[in-house]
């Protein structure tokens, strides 16, 4: 716990005065998707469980998933999904030492942003339309 | 001087008590999370909408029923990784840090269990 006996004491400086940029947030999205990724486990245990269940139980699930509210959160767990897995290969890519230079930090964000949107709709266009 | 027993000394931990397994762990989930990322969207996909009798008539393709498996396993582990890092970053009251850690191993376990029970039963249709 902080030791609140000298508050008025000085602190180092924190988060607000950076300017705020991509990679800031692309870093904590990839902490934000993480955990949102964690809570759909169980959407996807349940439809699975479901599924080895009966039935009418399974096919509950399927509305509830087929429904707009239920279409909703897929849709957000799909993009949580690939922005986490894209993110994650960034991660691997500087585990191995590279692209810690600005230039490629900044290309980096971009392209994991711009590629979670387009594999997102991809997969939604194949979703919606083929069905 | 070293002032460590030889256990010690040859474990390497230190005061911290854990070595590089965590952060290893989270590489090598997240590497093999890859191809069992794009094989549960593939799976998805083609099985959207489908009833109850497809996704069992699924499952009795061994490997399907083994990358499904795969993919949950992997996921849980690598998710109770993470979030443990989560609540080690937040959560600073020792009661509440240490409930909270308990609480991710379990659902994460149970989350596995779960998953692997209902693919099995699928599976081999018990």
């Amino acid at each position: 716990m902080a030791d609140t006996r000298n508050a008025g004491r000085p602190l180092s400086p924190h988060l607000q005065v950076y300017e705020k940029s991509l990679t800031m947030t692309l870093s904590i999205v990839h902490r934000i998707t993480g955990v949102a990724l964690y809570a759909g486990t169980l959407l996807l245990v349940w439809w699975l469980t479901a599924a080895a269940i009966s039935e009418p139980y399974f096919d509950m699930v399927q509305s509830v998933f087929g429904s707009w509210p239920g279409k909703l959160v897929l849709f957000g767990f799909t993009w949580a999904l690939i922005h986490h897995t894209l993110g994650g290969i960034r991660h691997l890519v500087w585990d191995t030492g590279r692209g810690f230079d600005l230039r490629h930090v900044e290309m980096g964000a971009r392209l994991t942003l711009a590629g979670s949107i387009i594999l997102t709709a991809v997969v939604w266009a194949i979703a919606l339309g083929v069905s | 001087m070293l002032k460590k027993t030889p256990l010690g000394q040859v474990l390497g931990l230190g005061s911290a008590k854990a070595g590089t397994e965590h952060w290893w762990h989270q590489r090598v989930t997240a590497i093999a999370g890859i191809p069992l990322v794009i094989f549960l969207v593939i799976y998805l996909l083609v099985h959207r909408g489908a009833s109850r009798a497809e996704i069992t008539e699924s499952m009795h393709n061994p490997i399907v029923a083994i990358l499904m498996g795969l993919t949950i396993a992997n996921l849980a582990w690598h998710m109770r990784l993470g979030l443990q890092v989560v609540i080690e970053d937040y959560v600073h009251t020792y009661q509440t840090k240490y409930a909270l850690l308990l609480l991710n191993t379990f659902f994460a376990v149970v989350m596995a269990v779960a998953a692997l029970y209902a693919i099995l039963k699928m599976s081999i249709g018990l």
